[in-house]
C-alpha cells in the first residue's frame, strides 16, 4: 500500500484517538463543559435584555454570534496552544521521527480540533434551541448558510492557528495568545453589535476572521430583521465568505511553509534546552 | 593470543577498511564530519565507521558533541562540512523510505501523555507497514514489543502514569516498533535500577544478535558501554580520540598493572610495568607463602580518564598526535 495513504489514515485515526482522549480525560472535559457553562449563564442573563434598537433578546443573539466565535477561538487559540506545547513536550520531534509521522500528525490536529469545534457547536445549539425562543434551528436555510459558514470557517481559522503556534517559541508565551484572541472576541461584535463601537475598533475588528463568523452564524440563526443592527444593514454573505476566503488562502500558502521550518529545527536538543528552559522559569 | 599495535600518527580518518572488505557493509560512514557554531567549533573533524550488526558506544564527558554527532547522523541536525553516510544515505537529504529504517530513542521524551501503552504503539507502528520488505517484516508485532520491553501489565495504562523506567522502556520500544536497521539511543538506561539495566542490556543483545541491527549509543555509564559494545568510540575536545573494543583500549592506555597479594596475613599493592616478570619473581623469591593473588589491568575507567584528560590538555598540539588507531593482528 502507499505510504502517504497510509499516513493518511494513520493521521484520521489518530485525530478520533485524541477527540476520544479529550472526552474522557476528567480536566479536558471539566475545562469544556465549565466554559460552555459560563457562556450560557452570561447568555441565560442577558435573556430579558433587547438587542438595541429591536425587541430581540440580546442573549439569543449572542448565542447566535457564539457559535461563529467558538469556531474562530478554537480554530486560532487552541490549535495554536496545542502546536507550542507539542513542540515542547516533543510531540512533533516523535511525528519527525516516523515515517510520513508529520502528515500524520496534522491530519490528526486538524481532525481533533475539528471535532472539538463540531461538539461544542451541537452542544451549544442543542442546549441553546431548548433555553432561548428565536433561533431558527427548524429550518432548511439555517442550515445551508449554517454550514457553509462553519466549514469556510474552519479552513479560514486552522491554517493561521498553525501559523501563530509556529512563532510562539514556548506554551507560556502562547498563553498570550489566548488572551489577544479573547481581546478580538470583544471588539468583533460577539457580544454586542459592533456598530455601537468607534469607527476605528469596527475597522479592525472586521480585519479578522471573528467578527465574519459571528456575522455568519448570526446570519443563519436570526431572524432576517435583525440584520438591521449589522454594518450597512445587511448580513453581507458575499463579503463574508470573501474575506475568510482571503484568510483560508493566505493560511494555507504560509502554514505549511512555516511548519516545514518549525519540524526542520526540532531536534532533541532543543527539545531538552526548551524543557530546561521551562524549569529554570518556574525555579526562579 | 592477540597482539596489539598502534602507530602513534594519523590519517584525518580513522575509518578503517581493510583492502578487499565489502564497503556495502557499512551501516555508518563518517568522515571529517565538522560542526560549527558561529566561532566555536564543536565537531573538528569526526571520522568513524559501523557495520551491521555492531553496537557501537559514544563516550565523552559533557559538552564534548555526542548529541550533536548523533543528531546530525538522524538527519535531525545539518552539519557544517563533511560526507556522512548513514545506511548508504546522507541524512541531510533522508526521505521517509530511508526513516523508516531508523530508530530513534532521545534522552527526554514527555509526549502522547494521553495515550495508552498499547494504543501508542499500534498507532506509531501503523506508519511503517508499507516498508515491510520480505523477510523484514514491519512493524514490529505490538504485543510481542510490549512482552520484549517488559510492559505486558501497563498495555492498558496511560503514558503518564508509568514510572520513568517504565516510560523510558516504552520509548525504547517506539524506537524499535519499526524493526530499524539502525537504532540510536541517547542515554537509554539513565535512570533504571540495575534490574532494569540487566534487562535492558539483554535487549539491546539481542536487537543485535537477532534482528542484525546496528546500535549506536551514548551513555555516562563505562561499565555499561563495556558490557554493550562491540567498539567505544572517545569524543573529547570535538574528535575520535580512541576507536577500538574496551579490551584494545584499556591495553592501549595500560602501560602498568596493579598486582596485589598477601604474605603471612599482610596485604600488598604494587603497579607494575611488566606484571608477568613481576609476577615470576614475586614467586621466585616466596614461593608458596604468596596467597590471594591479583593482577589487575587498568579499568575502562582509567583508560577513559586517561584519554579524555591527554586530549583535553593535548589540544594545542593539534590533532594528530590526539588521534591514533590500532590494529589488532591475530598471531
Amino acid at each position: 500500500m502507499n505510504a502517504g495513504w497510509v499516513a493518511i489514515r494513520a493521521g484520521g485515526r489518530r485525530g478520533w484517538i485524541e477527540l476520544r482522549h479529550t472526552f474522557t480525560t476528567p480536566s479536558d472535559l471539566v475545562t469544556l463543559v465549565v466554559w460552555t457553562a459560563i457562556l450560557l449563564t452570561v447568555m441565560l442573563w442577558m435573556r430579558t435584555t433587547t438587542v438595541p434598537g429591536t425587541h430581540f433578546s440580546l442573549g439569543t443573539a449572542m448565542l447566535a454570534s457564539m457559535i461563529g466565535m467558538t469556531v474562530a477561538f478554537n480554530g486560532l487559540a487552541t490549535l495554536g496552544g496545542i502546536l507550542t506545547v507539542e513542540r515542547e513536550d516533543g510531540t512533533l520531534l516523535r511525528a519527525k521521527a516516523t515515517p510520513n509521522g508529520m502528515t500524520g500528525y496534522l491530519i490528526g490536529k486538524v481532525i481533533t480540533v475539528s471535532g472539538t469545534i463540531a461538539i461544542g457547536v451541537a452542544a451549544t445549539l442543542i442546549t441553546g434551541a431548548f433555553l432561548f425562543s428565536g433561533l431558527a434551528v427548524g429550518s432548511a436555510a439555517t442550515w445551508l448558510t449554517l454550514i457553509p459558514v462553519l466549514l469556510i470557517g474552519l479552513l479560514a481559522t486552522l491554517p493561521i492557528g498553525a501559523v501563530l503556534g509556529s512563532l510562539f517559541p514556548s506554551a507560556r508565551s502562547a498563553g498570550l495568545l489566548t488572551l489577544a484572541i479573547g481581546g478580538l472576541a470583544a471588539i468583533s461584535g460577539i457580544f454586542y453589535p459592533i456598530t455601537h463601537l468607534p469607527h476605528w475598533l469596527q475597522w479592525i475588528g472586521q480585519a479578522f476572521p471573528m467578527y465574519w463568523l459571528g456575522l455568519g452564524t448570526r446570519s443563519a440563526l436570526l431572524p432576517a430583521n435583525l440584520a438591521s443592527v449589522e454594518i450597512g444593514h445587511s448580513w453581507r454573505h458575499l463579503a463574508t465568505f470573501g474575506v475568510l476566503t482571503a484568510w483560508a488562502v493566505a493560511g494555507l500558502l504560509v502554514a505549511p511553509l512555516l511548519l516545514r521550518w518549525v519540524a526542520r529545527r526540532e531536534s532533541g536538543s532543543s527539545v531538552a534546552a526548551r524543557r530546561e528552559k521551562v524549569l529554570r522559569q518556574v525555579a526562579g | 593470543m592477540s597482539v596489539l599495535n598502534w602507530s602513534g600518527v594519523l590519517s584525518p580518518h580513522v575509518a578503517r577498511l581493510a583492502p578487499g572488505e565489502p564497503a556495502g557493509d557499512l551501516v555508518l560512514d563518517v568522515r571529517d564530519l565538522r560542526m560549527r557554531y558561529g566561532r566555536n567549533d564543536v565537531l573538528s573533524g569526526v571520522s568513524f565507521t559501523a557495520r551491521r550488526g555492531e553496537v557501537l558506544a559514544l563516550l565523552g564527558p559533557n559538552g564534548a558533541g555526542k548529541t550533536t554527532t548523533i543528531e546530525i547522523l538522524e538527519g535531525f541536525r545539518m552539519r557544517s562540512s563533511g560526507q556522512v553516510s548513514v545506511l548508504g544515505t546522507d541524512p541531510a537529504h533522508g526521505g521517509e523510505a530511508w526513516r523508516a529504517r531508523i530508530g530513534v530513542v532521545l534522552q527526554s521524551w514527555r509526549d502522547h501523555g494521553k495515550w495508552q501503552v498499547r494504543e501508542l504503539l499500534a498507532h506509531l507502528g501503523s506508519y511503517y507497514a508499507p516498508y515491510a520488505a520480505p523477510g523484514l517484516p514491519r512493524p514490529w508485532d505490538v504485543d510481542e514489543l510490549i512482552a520484549t520491553v517488559g510492559l505486558d501489565e501497563q498495555a492498558r495504562q496511560r503514558v503518564r502514569r508509568l514510572s520513568g523506567g517504565q516510560r523510558r522502556r516504552l520509548d525504547v520500544a517506539i524506537g524499535i516498533v519499526g524493526r530499524p536497521e539502525l537504532l540510536f539511543l541517547d542515554e537509554p538506561t539513565a535512570g533504571f535500577d540495575p534490574e532494569a539495566r540487566r534487562e535492558f542490556h539483554d535487549l539491546v543483545h539481542r536487537l543485535a544478535d537477532r534482528e542484525e541491527a546496528t546500535i549506536m549509543l551514548t551513555t555516562h555509564d563505562l561499565d555499561e558501554a563495556e558490557k554493550l559494545a562491540d567498539r567505544i568510540l572517545i569524543l573529547a575536545g570535538g574528535r575520535i580520540v580512541a576507536d577500538g573494543s574496551a579490551d584494545e583500549l584499556s591495553r592501549r592506555m595500560s602501560t602498568q598493572a596493579e598486582v596485589r597479594w598477601s604474605r603471612d596475613g599482610q596485604r600488598f599493592v604494587h603497579s607494575a610495568d611488566e606484571p608477568t616478570r613481576f609476577v615470576r619473581e614475586l614467586f621466585r623469591q616466596y614461593g608458596e607463602s604468596v596467597e590471594d593473588l591479583e593482577v589487575r589491568r587498568a579499568s575502562l575507567e582509567d583508560t577513559y580518564m586517561a584519554l579524555v584528560r591527554q586530549a583535553e590538555t593535548g589540544a594545542g598540539l593539534g590533532g594528530d598526535e590526539v588521534t591514533r588507531t590500532f590494529t589488532v593482528v591475530a598471531g
